[in-house]
């Protein structure tokens, strides 16, 4: 369903309260994977305000849709998502990182409630959610699988054979977004590996692709919406995103692949984003 | 036995048979019990013998081309949304190819999942190196959670097979290409996961082995009887992992001289593991281990490999000539030993 305006507020709201307490867990923990966080927030918050059917009261209904972090770096973000939808309390997010705490940088499935599958190694995620997507169709189950893949992740050449095999078996349940930030720990992607066209790439390996402004949420529901209704095979919702949206000092710059904050830093972080408030 | 669903195990002829047949055989009878079994081939089905499990059930059957890392992952998603993948790759792609797939998202995760890795050891002789699989015991056996199986022939595959139903995670069951001759002539001689087969009584030395050197050790043990009035016990230690400690430490105390063989590097497999126990029990014990000797094993006729390596009957029974010969200060106070 197309977008209103008050959605649109809703979920403007929401992803920038997430990125806040982004940049306070990563202030709390030591160090986190703070830009590649940022560049995802918005489709994930389109995702599970808008679209999962999921329970956080219980977090294993089997149901559920998945989903699928495939940069499993991102754990930071995906565990404040999780702490805002409600499947664990928001104080949880203080202990991020500490020894003994259920959250760490990659988010463990066994231990962090609300995480479908553990992920971390690159290239694996895309694998997983294609075994859940064959996985509902042999027990007929009406769940559908979302993953989110990183545009570096994307060097791995199991991503490519995860790719091959979902078109092959014409996984319609499944739809991967591509956070592509264009940065890498080494610096851009195309000085790094290059990538493009990646869209290219992604249509000849047999996936209906729609490229979108990944910080856009009508553009976004645009594509879900579509890749709710195609019924020939998995789509690939390829979200051109900014590595540490929203934190100005941040925005660009693959410093920001992973670092810390110090209380001035995040005072500043934090002013930063509220020029987003709404 | 006719196990629980009508299974049975007469529905294949042990002497014609190769292990991956009998295990394509069983895995597809399997399959009318389980609704959930689902198969997985990277282009090897015809050679794993779960194409035979595919063509009864081809919408429970995946095959994902030469892409054996992605294979593995998606058996990962599959255990976690209720299936029982049975993930059928050689030895060597399933340990190599595909290792961080396997300890990470399968171990890691505690999936049940199955691996019948075919094509173990030297048993591809004439493929050579690329796909010999002389490192995967050492590999597999370091990662949490799994259990290793090295079943010693057609009929303990079966064994092996239908027992690991029984644990909710993932087991690793490594078995050769099929020329491996058969031991057993009756399934029903109480095979347990984790618990080692006494092949023959013995007191005055004990070999302990798996897969298809079980076969030349119990040669080996009729040899050293008829020749050498030597009473050889032989343990088939099908399950690397959890390993039979007790029958082990039972070995010690009561032979006090082991070998153990087995086809695969020497590093980290059957023979570590056994010293392992050995060592942590304290007490004295004259030791040493048959495999290949840390190096690559050349291309050849499997038989020729194995006795290249002195892992057949040929080098068991020298093995054993040997470490009866060292002089050993046996002490008859096993309290006395830390």
């Amino acid at each position: 369903m197309p977008i209103t305006d008050q959605e649109r507020i809703e979920l403007q709201r929401r992803a920038n309260a997430v990125r806040k307490d982004i940049v306070d867990v990563t202030g709390w923990s030591g160090g986190a994977h703070i830009g590649g966080s940022l560049s995802m927030v918005d489709m994930l918050t389109t995702l599970y305000w808008k679209y999962m059917k999921v329970d956080p009261a219980n977090p294993l209904w089997e149901d559920r849709d998945r989903f699928v972090l495939s940069k499993g770096h991102g754990g930071v973000g995906h565990a404040v998502v999780l702490a805002h939808k409600g499947y664990f309390p928001k104080e949880e997010l203080k202990d991020f990182n500490h020894t003994g705490s259920n959250l760490g940088m990659h988010l463990d499935s066994h231990k962090a409630k609300g995480v479908d599958a553990s992920t971390g190694s690159m290239g694996h995620g895309l694998c997983q959610a294609v075994g859940m997507a064959i996985g509902a169709r042999v027990l007929d189950k009406p769940f559908h699988v979302y993953c989110v893949v990183g545009d570096g992740e994307s060097n791995e050449g199991s991503i490519w054979e995860a790719a091959m095999s979902a078109a092959h078996y014409k996984l319609s349940n499944l739809t991967a977004f591509l956070d592509r930030n264009r940065m890498m720990i080494d610096g851009p992607t195309e000085t790094v590996m290059r990538l493009e066209p990646l869209a290219d790439k992604w249509t000849a390996f047999g996936w209906k692709v729609r490229v979108v402004d990944g910080h856009d949420y009508g553009q976004l529901v645009d594509a879900i919406d579509f890749a709710l209704t195609y019924k020939e095979g998995p789509v690939m919702v390829l979200c051109n995103t900014i590595k540490g949206k929203g934190v100005d000092f941040m925005e660009n710059d693959p410093a920001w692949h992973y670092g810390g904050l110090n209380t001035d830093m995040v005072a500043k972080a934090q002013k930063s984003l509220e020029k987003f408030d709404v | 036995m006719t196990p629980e669903g009508g299974l049975s195990w007469t529905v294949y002829d042990a002497n014609k048979l190769a292990p991956r047949e009998i295990y394509g055989i069983v895995l597809a009878d399997l399959g009318s019990i389980h609704p959930n079994i689902v198969g997985l081939s990277a282009d090897l089905a015809k050679s794993t013998k779960i194409e035979t499990f595919g063509n009864k059930f081809p919408d429970r059957f995946f095959n994902f081309g030469i892409a054996e890392s992605n294979m593995f992952g998606a058996a990962a998603g599959m255990a976690k949304v209720g299936l029982i993948p049975f993930v059928s790759t050689f030895s060597a792609f399933a340990s190599m190819r595909a290792c961080e797939f396997l300890r990470t998202d399968i171990c890691y995760q505690n999936l049940n999942c199955k691996v019948i890795a075919t094509h173990g050891g030297t048993s591809f002789g004439s493929a050579g190196t690329t796909h010999h699989a002389i490192e995967d015991l050492s590999i597999v056996r370091a990662f949490a959670n799994l259990t290793v199986i090295v079943p010693a022939d057609g009929i303990e595959t079966a064994n092996a097979v239908r027992a690991c139903m029984d644990i909710d995670g993932p087991v690793y069951i490594r078995i050769g290409r099929g020329f491996e001759p058969p031991i057993f002539t009756t399934e029903d001689y109480g095979f347990q996961i984790g618990k080692a087969v006494e092949m023959c009584p013995g007191t005055d030395i004990t070999v302990i082995a798996c897969g298809c050197t079980v076969f030349h050790a119990v040669n080996a043990a009729k040899i050293l009887k008829d020749e050498d009035g030597l009473s050889v016990r032989v343990l088939n230690m099908h399950t690397i992992k959890p390993i039979d400690e007790e029958a082990i430490l039972k070995a010690v105390h009561d032979t006090r001289r082991i070998i153990t063989v087995e086809d695969h590097n020497v590093i980290g497999g059957l023979g570590t593991a056994v010293a392992d126990v050995i060592a942590a029990s304290g007490k004295g014990c004259a030791f040493n281990k048959l495999g290949v000797q840390d190096a690559f094993s050349p291309h050849g006729y499997p038989e020729d490999l194995l006795n290249l390596n002195k892992i057949d009957m040929d080098g068991i029974v020298e093995k054993v000539r040997e470490l009866m010969g060292r002089e050993f200060e046996a002490d008859e106070d096993w309290e006395d030993e830390v």
